[in-house]
């Protein structure tokens, strides 16, 4: 076809038409992006209206006889259920113990609820529960009830586990999203995305050679740590599902300030980084397992940074960011360019490219 | 890591862009053709290096923002069929089609899977041989390869449970067939060095010829869009059409021949609607008459899928690189990532995505 004899294309204007009103679960939901905090605002909170829940924080922090009690709860559905640097068993003890950390609490007591389905091996079952009893012994911290329910095969996906938590708010801690200040700054406690990339490389059909282990870990002794040496944290935030962007946008939205990453400033391992390169993801919404970010006081920040990296949990922190006035919920990003860009929070789960 | 630090190395980039603003004398329209390749221009923010002059507008090329509705159609029908897994690149399942999408689909009971590649899809044939695999086989000419080896694969093994609903688009016809539209306001092309990868230089050149306009076949990293950016404009300015490779760590001039063959094998060209443009002669790619046992068009009997399109958001347009996302009355309030009107804001290379994950803060300025 030469470029003359081409008769000109006829560009049709086409767009699809917006989907239908939402009215499926769908496992976007379940991401911990847009869509899950809209179910949050849209059919939880509306449920159970009150102003404990309406903190939106990893705990709730409730007054018992003048005790401040925090309680969590956390179901864990990980697949595969054994992986690089734990399992569902050690993961569902890190993930509840953690998110009573984040509140400043120091975690007391677990129950742990089993729901199995027909035809799972003991076998697995008992691995599970060693590595479960193994992981709260390691962090002090007792299961001390529990629940077994069984589902007919093909109703469950091998194992589901849910642990609560309670523990206790040490005095003159108060720590809460929305308390993020201008000037602040931002801490991570060490490199992300190990979790994430080191559970999708044993999913079926992706398999790929790595030796990236999730980061797993119980974050109470960190905190303990730094609480020790600075009464300037305002919030601490674990980020698990939708990764750093996520939590930081919520952060941000919660307390109507700007955040400003720094690119180059956060860790990375070259091996994350490499497979996220390959199946086109973005690190920054990879999950975490055993990271902290901490908003402090921007006179605190050295001090923090330095009990964390004294701390082998956190000998990568670094401080990755500032908190702004500039443009209330937004989270931005200094480029090594020194551009910026937009860190957004993501609707659903990161969608693999296609190339 | 080897191979992509020195292609993000600000002072690298920094470079390229002061000496883009010594070369450049005049305002000049340079089209980016590849998704993958707008992406990077807006994560990094190159186009705030550049000099006032210098006008990136975004191109077609994002395999999903192209494919037809009707595509969309036929897989989300053929998704709740009992028998049938329906196997999709990741992106493909939040792509709207004309009342649902994948996602629902898979929510609502349809076996559907994300693949990272279509011979995942062969083995899932093989491993469930009383079910019907469908593969959603789109894309452009860099994953035409790998779906041509699936069916090649799938038709050597004799399995009959294996099929793919195609949607392959060529990058030269729509090259071509934006140059000769009346609104081109096109100067220059960067050439998706991917597809390059697969088909070589070669093919670009009747276009050179034809159009007199230069095009640079370039990489992915910041440092390859600013060299090629620079190239492009260096040829402008000296009146210059030519065909010049940027991407040479990964592109030849004969590009790679066995998959080339393997494309020929199986496939052959043909008329292709692209969803947001229209039908583009011979733009396309369909099964050939050898492997009708493996079109799932012809496999399934899906009837005639009508599909009717309102015009609400301006993605043809910006198919075009005649607008920006952000002059869409629609973009950031009717049209976000969660509620996409169009495709462009589907795809993580879509323009409109694009825009909307890195650029926010601007536009609110």
């Amino acid at each position: 076809m030469s470029a003359k004899a081409s008769a000109e294309i006829n560009f049709e204007l086409s767009c699809p038409a917006p989907l239908p009103a939402k009215d499926t679960i769908l496992l976007g939901h379940g991401s911990g992006g847009k869509l899950s905090a809209e179910l949050i605002r849209d059919v939880f909170l509306p449920a159970f209206q009150n102003p404990v829940l309406e903190r939106l924080d990893d705990q709730a922090i409730v007054n018992v006889n003048g005790q401040r009690l925090a309680i969590t709860t956390d179901s864990f559905v990980v697949q595969p259920l054994f992986f690089p640097g734990g399992n569902i068993g050690s993961l569902a003890v890190h993930g509840t113990i953690n998110d009573l950390a984040m509140g400043g609490a120091t975690p007391l007591f677990l129950s742990a609820a089993f729901i199995i389905e027909e035809g799972f091996s003991i076998d697995e079952l008992r691995r599970v529960v060693n590595s479960l009893r193994q992981a709260a012994a390691d962090a002090g911290v007792p299961v001390v009830t529990g629940d077994t329910k069984v589902v007919e095969k093909g109703k469950g996906d091998g194992l589901f586990i849910n642990t609560t938590g309670i523990g206790l708010v040490p005095e003159g801690i108060d720590l809460s999203a929305d308390r993020a200040c201008a000037g602040d700054k931002v801490i991570l406690s060490g490199a992300i995305g190990d979790h994430g990339i080191a559970i999708l490389a044993q999913r079926d059909g992706l398999e790929f050679e790595t030796q990236i282990q999730s980061d797993s870990a119980a974050l109470h002794t960190l905190v303990a740590e730094i609480m020790g040496v600075s009464s300037g944290i305002r919030c601490m935030r674990d980020p698990t599902r939708g990764g750093v962007s996520s939590t930081l946008n919520e952060i941000a939205e919660r307390s109507q300030v700007g955040i400003e990453l720094e690119e180059t400033s956060i860790p990375i391992q070259d091996q994350v980084r490499g497979a996220c390169e390959l199946l086109g993801l973005d690190p920054l919404y990879v999950a975490n397992e055993g990271k902290l970010i901490a908003i402090v006081a921007p006179g605190a920040a050295d001090a923090i940074v330095e009990t964390m990296r004294r701390n082998p949990l956190g000998r990568e922190a670094q401080i990755i960011g500032t908190v702004n006035n500039d443009r209330a919920g937004l989270v931005t990003m200094r480029t090594a360019f020194g551009t910026t860009r937009v860190v957004d929070m993501l609707a659903g789960d990161q969608l693999p490219r296609i190339c | 890591m080897k191979y992509l630090d020195e292609y993000r190395d600000h002072r690298i980039a920094k470079g390229l862009a002061a000496e883009i603003r010594q070369a450049t004398t005049r305002p000049w329209v340079l089209m980016e053709i590849c998704g993958g390749q707008t992406h990077t221009v807006m994560r990094y923010g190159l186009d705030e290096l550049l000099p006032r002059g210098i006008e990136l507008v975004h191109g077609p090329g994002c395999p999903v923002c192209v494919t037809p509705l009707e595509t969309v159609d036929k897989a989300i029908a053929l998704a709740p069929q009992p028998d049938v897994i329906l196997v999709s690149y990741g992106d493909m399942l939040r792509v709207p089609g004309s009342h649902s999408d994948l996602f629902r689909a898979k929510a609502q009971g349809a076996d559907v899977r994300i693949a990272y590649s279509p011979t995942e899809a062969v083995k899932i044939a093989r491993s469930n041989p009383d079910r019907k695999v469908v593969f959603l086989a789109i894309g452009f000419e860099t994953t035409a390869p790998a779906n041509a080896m699936a069916a090649w694969q799938a038709k050597r093994e004799g399995l009959t449970n294996f099929s793919l609903l195609v949607s392959q688009v060529l990058v030269p016809p729509a090259i071509r067939a934006l140059m000769v539209t009346s609104t081109n306001r096109v100067q220059g092309f960067i050439a998706p060095g991917h597809v390059c990868t697969v088909m070589g230089c070669k093919e670009y050149e009747s276009l050179v010829r034809d159009f007199h306009v230069p095009i640079v076949v370039g990489g992915f990293e910041p440092a390859d869009i600013l060299e090629a950016v620079l190239m492009l404009v260096r040829q402008l300015e000296a009146g210059e059409a030519r065909l010049q490779n940027q991407y040479v760590r990964s592109v030849s001039y004969q590009g790679n021949v066995p998959a080339q063959q393997i494309m020929a094998e199986v496939f052959e060209v043909a008329d292709q609607k692209w969803r947001g443009i229209g039908s583009i002669p011979q733009s396309g790619l369909r099964l050939r008459e050898e492997y009708a046992a493996y079109d799932a068009d012809r496999v399934f009997d899906l009837g005639v899928i009508s599909v009717d399109e309102p015009a609400e958001c301006i993605s043809a347009l910006v198919l075009q690189g005649l607008k920006k996302p952000t002059d869409c009355p629609a973009f950031g309030m009717k049209c976000t990532s969660e509620n996409p009107l169009g495709a462009p804001m589907v795809s993580s290379e879509g323009a409109c995505a694009a825009y909307y994950h890195y650029r926010r803060h601007a536009v609110a300025e």
